[in-house]
């Protein structure tokens, strides 16, 4: 039995990219921005690959959930090192309109369900840079009967059957051992995501994307929380610059009143 | 309305946190002056009774003792909410945005077929909440249509509610009979191994009213125990840049920004950081910012209340040495 692991990859606005919200209230304006590879889902893809080096897994599978564009996100996926990889393809529309984390979960429920048997691990970024939410993997979790584990800062596989996973807590680390099957979210201390060589980028374009539409799936993707307004946050009046720390500690202690 | 809220409570002390108090805040605001809170406390075996720093005016405190809630295990919790929420209905279930909320919120609101709302900074109606997405860059108010409204809470934008040691008042209703049903299975799925959690007598960073915080500028662990000092001197917490934490220079609990804390002091001096747009969103509610750092140029400075342009290394003893 080929032993496979189930790893998401987001696209996302570029980490770097100052976003712009726009001026009618509308969400934020994703016209001419940079798109990556939501940070979380590399780190995740790259647990998955270093899993097949160290042959803990036989195949590594990515998938992604998106309009046509998505397919590029899992070209990138396939370069770095992912075997093959499934695009499910959502209507072509604003991109802000993308599936809620409970209907993103329900979807990955449907490929667990496909690619079993052999697949006894999803692994997820903990959360997505774009809605912060911070819920997918534990929806898929529950929606599964699985185990689950957040914020993983250390992934050890125990035999066939147990993961310790040191997580990423208020307080500290603290790990737990977690039956198979699970669902893993990643934090960002879990590993160094790699750079696709020219020769993978090239061997990826042979790489098959099996594309399945979301109808076919039957997941109903239409959004619960619908978004009214979207505006920029309070901005910060600029302050001024001391010239000695006895100047600073005197606007702390007189003007401010702080200390 | 009836809100219940899953209380984070530190299991040494059963002590409910302070973000969980803030999380009753926010309940309170959204179901108003006619609706009704109650909390959720699961606790160490025999604990119940210990509880601390209880909300007032509760309509009720559910309580649940057995020994795997030394440890907040989402499995193990999951399961109990459902059962509570099919007999008592509530209309809105929120937690903390801790990591206790959320590694556990997300697992009852998917078996209740619920969309989260995640991480709320203000409560516009009973459906209608204030969100940060983009790392704070934007905020979208979002109404949310299922009939239980789910979300996890941002400790920094409420206030905590008033809270008591004095159990008396508060109508207690132990649910432990309700485990049974679960927990065996629940405790295969997953079990406590070990932590590493950090010990401080400084006060918990997420709840500080001061916080000193430090970036990669510190060059390394050692310096960055500089501030340490500087902490000291005035009852403060110690930040650190995700830089700073992945450098190594310091623990991964103390990191503040977009993927770590999210802290709102009434002070907080930066040191040595430039101010990256994902730390920034950790901080920038602070009430007062001061930022040390030799580069004019870095971007913390725009945010700044007060700069100080200078090499740390000469900065902070003397700022220690005058306090």
């Amino acid at each position: 039995m080929v032993r496979k692991v189930l790893v998401g990859v987001k696209r996302v606005v570029d980490y770097l990219t100052k976003i712009r919200v726009q001026a009618d209230g509308s969400g934020v304006d994703l016209k001419n921005v940079k798109w990556s590879m939501n940070p979380f889902c590399e780190i995740a893809l790259e647990e998955a690959i270093q899993m097949k080096e160290k042959k803990l897994v036989d195949e590594v599978v990515a998938a992604s959930i998106g309009n046509k564009s998505a397919a590029e996100t899992l070209r990138s996926a396939l370069a770095l090192g992912a075997d093959r990889a499934i695009h499910v393809v959502t209507p072509d529309g604003d991109a802000s309109a993308s599936p809620e984390p409970l209907a993103v979960a329900k979807i990955l429920r449907k490929l667990v369900e496909k690619e079993k048997p052999g697949l006894e691990l999803v692994l997820l970024g903990k959360q997505a840079i774009d809605d912060d939410s911070n819920q997918t993997a534990q929806m898929l979790s529950a929606l599964l009967g699985w185990s689950q584990a957040t914020f993983a800062s250390t992934v050890k596989m125990e035999g066939n059957t147990h993961a310790l996973v040191a997580q990423e807590v208020d307080g500290g680390l603290e790990t737990v051992k977690i039956s198979l099957p699970c669902v893993i979210s990643v934090d960002l201390r879990l590993n160094s995501p790699r750079y696709a060589t020219l020769p993978n980028i090239m061997k990826a374009k042979k790489k098959p994307i099996e594309s399945i539409s979301v109808e076919s799936l039957g997941v109903d993707i239409s959004p619960r929380n619908r978004v009214v307004h979207v505006a920029s946050p309070p901005q910060r009046k600029s302050g001024i610059m001391v010239e000695s720390v006895d100047q600073l500690l005197d606007k702390l202690r007189n003007e401010a009143k702080v200390i | 309305l009836r809100a219940l809220v899953l209380a984070d409570v530190e299991p040494g002390t059963a002590r409910l946190t302070s973000a969980s108090l803030s999380a009753v805040t926010a309940a309170r605001q959204a179901i108003g002056a006619d609706g009704t809170v109650a909390v959720l406390a699961c606790v160490p075996a025999k604990a119940g009774s210990e509880l601390k720093n209880v909300p007032k005016n509760l309509s009720k405190c559910f309580v649940a003792e057995h020994a795997l809630f030394s440890h907040a295990i989402p499995e193990h919790r999951a399961p109990l909410v459902v059962q509570l929420q099919e007999t008592h209905k509530f209309s809105h279930v929120f937690s903390p945005a801790s990591t206790f909320g959320k590694a556990l919120m997300p697992r009852v609101a998917a078996l209740l077929d619920v969309s989260q709302v995640s991480d709320i900074v203000k409560v516009e109606s009973a459906s209608c909440f204030v969100r940060p997405i983009y790392a704070g860059n934007a905020l979208a108010t979002v109404e949310a249509s299922d009939a239980v409204k789910v979300c996890t809470v941002r400790a920094t934008a409420f206030e905590p509610a008033t809270a008591s040691d004095d159990l008396s008042g508060v109508q207690v209703e132990n649910t432990s009979h309700l485990l049974e049903s679960f927990l065996g299975n629940a405790a295969a799925l997953s079990t406590f191994e070990s932590e590493d959690k950090v010990q401080s007598a400084r006060p918990e960073l997420g709840s500080a009213k001061v916080v000193v915080s430090g970036g990669r500028g510190f060059k390394n662990g050692e310096n960055f125990k500089m501030l340490e000092g500087l902490a000291d001197k005035l009852g403060a917490a110690v930040g650190a840049t995700r830089a700073a934490v992945d450098a190594g220079y310091c623990s991964n609990d103390m990191q503040v920004g977009q993927t770590g804390k999210i802290i709102a002091p009434e002070l907080y001096i930066g040191v040595g950081l430039s101010g990256a747009i994902q730390h920034l969103a950790g901080m920038k509610d602070s009430k007062y910012i001061v930022a040390i750092n030799k580069d004019p140029e870095a971007p913390i400075f725009q945010v700044a209340d007060y700069g100080l342009v200078g090499d740390l290394f000469e900065v902070l003893p003397e700022l220690e040495s005058k306090l």
